[in-house]
């Protein structure tokens, strides 16, 4: 039963993690069509930004991940203007391909950034633990859960409620309408990147606390943040939230009973398994649970 | 023309370049210019390697292998439009199936020691089969879909690939791979033919560009052939597709199946350059080369692919030795801005970028604009 628990814990703290990552995903791809696979990338150096804050400055934690997050936005908007916007009109797979272009100039980077030297994000839950129904559970898996559904409940919000939201979600559902109607359908598209390369940052910075250090072999786990998105629906949010919750409970409960009950499954087995859901639901429902079904026409 | 049989392979006088029936004018050489120009690569392809060193010859060879690699790829990306990340996996499971049947017994790992008659086919026979087993359910998806899902298939290769102990040595430890001896005749073995003794290096490169030659030519008369066709209909648009009588679910399957046989073929040579695979060696960078052979050389064009193969192995060894001129770019493990090897695939990043953003044609793009200038020399058009 503890078992039970801590794994539970462990596998909603993985899963808030998940969806924020989903979450980064979602928004590029509904503002621009595109699957942004530079997002580890984009982790992977908000995390350096953020443990650069709050060790070579010596930001409180909060401050430095908020840091973090703006720095990356900034970026975000950055790339978008450079490589991504020329490639506006042509096919979805050759933007795709551009991101990852991206992909490889950012990790380079960012490995080069972080050097040999080790770097942490400074925060303040490290190993600590916590008894939640008699089960000892780390802080910080609580914590990844709290701030991804605050951070995508504020993103929720301001997509829904302000002006500029009202404008992204019009870009999403109809370019040309949106430009008809006044909007800088450029600009949205920066946002929406600066947005996601915020989320990606504060993914970034939740996964590496609690941990030794950031590295930039970490990245591909953002990777695992695909097969949420296409258990949610590549569009929506919500969809992006219950999926990275699932697939997190469902890789940890995996990490802790494969070993019993399948040990012939292999080491490191839960790995993979966001990647078998992902099958399996592509076979059952190819546009995922909350996902708009696509209309083709000839 | 006197000798002129056939109606199809007459030609007016005076006007080389006029076809006078369709047969002619799809023929894989259906110019004079390009039939010469191909039997003058073919010939500098297999005198070079005679004339350079060693490590420069292994480099070739894996330009050939990368080359059939990236045809297969643009065969399914190029031509058929269903991006795929999967090509290491497909490279893996052809790289193993060569290493089972043609490598030796150590320890606990298989090997049964067999021809390269058998093994070569077979290796890429049976990654066609597993395409062929999993097309179904990539026909079912589309676009970046299917881009995911075979990103999908290369974690879950690598992991299998790690696990399968008795066949591929296991994580961090590797396999031998298969021994490239065709009928008896050692290709990777030192020769003494009429009194010159060739390099073994040599003796595989030239066992590679047949191989080469041979999927080469096959794959450009596949892509003119009715299937071909059927590929480009899907990847334009492929509701209408279907709406003409194309089955997307046959089609679909046929470029995966193909595909892999070629990235089959392609595993199990690159293999054997490297000399010990381990299971991390098809993992998602591999992919990627891949499909920067594709994007940079040109989608659907299998002469791009060769450029592109051409590029994407010789920029590494361009940018090394580039860095010993332009100072702030150390060795690894060196101080400076950045070291040969992020320099390296700082470049190769950029330039998938550059090349997407302003010639979508690749290499075989800026080919086509310096010939379509000197066309019509001094004229701007």
């Amino acid at each position: 039963m503890e078992d039970l628990i801590a794994s539970l814990v462990r596998g909603l703290g993985l899963g808030g993690l998940y969806a924020v990552l989903g979450v980064s995903f979602v928004i590029v791809y509904r503002a621009t069509g595109v699957i942004n696979f530079a997002t580890p990338a984009l982790m992977i150096l908000g995390a350096f930004f953020t443990g650069s804050f709050g060790n070579a400055i010596g930001l409180p934690f909060w401050l430095s991940v908020l840091l973090g997050m703006a720095v990356m936005a900034i970026i975000g908007m950055v790339i978008e203007r450079i490589a991504l916007r020329p490639m506006v009109g042509r096919p979805a797979f050759s933007a795709a391909t551009v991101t990852v272009g991206v992909f490889i100039i950012l990790l380079i980077v960012a490995g080069r950034l972080i050097g040999s030297e080790l770097l942490t994000v400074n925060d303040p839950f490290g190993l600590n633990t916590i008894s939640v129904a008699g089960a000892t559970v780390f802080t910080i898996d609580l914590a990844r859960l709290v701030i991804a559904l605050v951070a995508i409940g504020i993103v929720g919000l301001f997509l829904t409620k302000s002006r500029t939201g009202l404008a992204m979600r019009a870009t999403a559902f109809d370019q040309e309408t949106s430009l008809a109607q006044g909007i800088n359908v450029g600009r949205m598209f920066g946002l929406s990147w600066g947005i996601a390369a915020a989320m990606a940052a504060l993914a970034g910075a939740l996964l590496t606390a609690g941990s030794s250090g950031i590295e930039t072999t970490i990245a591909l786990v953002a990777l695992k943040a695909l097969p949420v998105i296409i258990l949610g629906g590549l569009d929506s949010i919500k969809g992006s939230v219950i999926a990275g919750l699932i697939i997190g409970v469902a890789e940890s409960l995996t990490r802790t009973y494969q070993p019993l009950y399948a040990p012939w499954l292999g080491a490191n087995f839960d790995v993979i398994v966001p990647y078998l859901i992902m099958i399996i639901v592509l076979m059952v429902r190819p546009y995922g649970l909350f996902g708009t079904k696509e209309v083709v026409r000839v | 023309m006197t000798n002129a049989t056939k109606a199809s392979e007459r030609t007016v006088k005076g006007r080389p370049q006029l076809f006078t029936s369709y047969a002619r004018e799809m023929s894989i050489l259906n110019t004079r210019v390009k039939r010469n120009w191909v039997i003058v690569g073919i010939i500098a392809m297999a005198v070079i390697p005679f004339f350079l060193q060693r490590d420069w010859v292994a480099l070739l060879t894996t330009v050939l292998i990368f080359a059939i690699g990236g045809i297969g790829l643009n065969i399914l990306t190029g031509y058929a439009g269903q991006v795929s990340l999967g090509q290491a996996f497909f490279m893996g499971v052809g790289a193993y199936t060569a290493a089972v049947l043609g490598g030796e017994a150590q320890g606990n790992v298989i090997g049964l020691g067999l021809d390269m008659v058998i093994w070569l086919p077979l290796a890429g026979l049976v990654p066609a089969l597993v395409a062929f087993v999993l097309a179904p359910l990539a026909a079912r998806v589309r676009g970046l879909y299917l881009a995911i899902l075979t990103l999908g298939l290369v974690f879950i290769g690598e992991h299998i690939f790690k696990e399968a102990k008795p066949i591929t040595g296991g994580a961090g430890v590797g396999r031998a791979p298969a021994e490239p001896v065709f009928l008896g005749f050692d290709l990777f073995s030192n020769q003494t033919i009429l009194g010159y003794r060739i390099d073994r290096f040599t003796v595989f490169y030239v066992a590679c560009l047949v191989i080469f030659l041979i999927m080469a030519f096959g794959a450009r008369n596949f892509v003119r052939s009715r299937f071909g066709r059927n590929f480009a209909a899907v990847r334009d648009r492929d509701v209408a597709a279907e709406v003409m009588g194309v089955s997307l679910l046959r089609t679909k399957t046929l470029a995966f199946t193909v595909s892999s046989f070629y990235a089959g073929i392609s595993g199990a040579l690159l293999s054997i350059v490297i000399g010990r695979i381990s299971p991390e060696t098809w993992n998602i960078f591999l992919s990627i080369d891949f499909l920067a052979v594709v994007f940079i050389g040109g989608l659907a064009t299998i002469s791009g692919s060769i450029m592109g193969a051409i590029f994407v192995v010789m920029l590494p060894k361009f940018v090394n030795s580039l860095t010993g001129f332009i100072p702030g770019f150390g060795g690894i493990g060196e101080g400076g801005l950045l070291n040969v090897f992020e320099l390296q695939s700082i470049i190769f990043g950029l330039l998938i970028i550059l090349f997407l953003i302003l010639e979508p044609r690749g290499l075989y793009g800026l080919w086509l604009r310096l010939r379509n200038y000197f066309k019509a020399w001094p004229f701007s058009y």
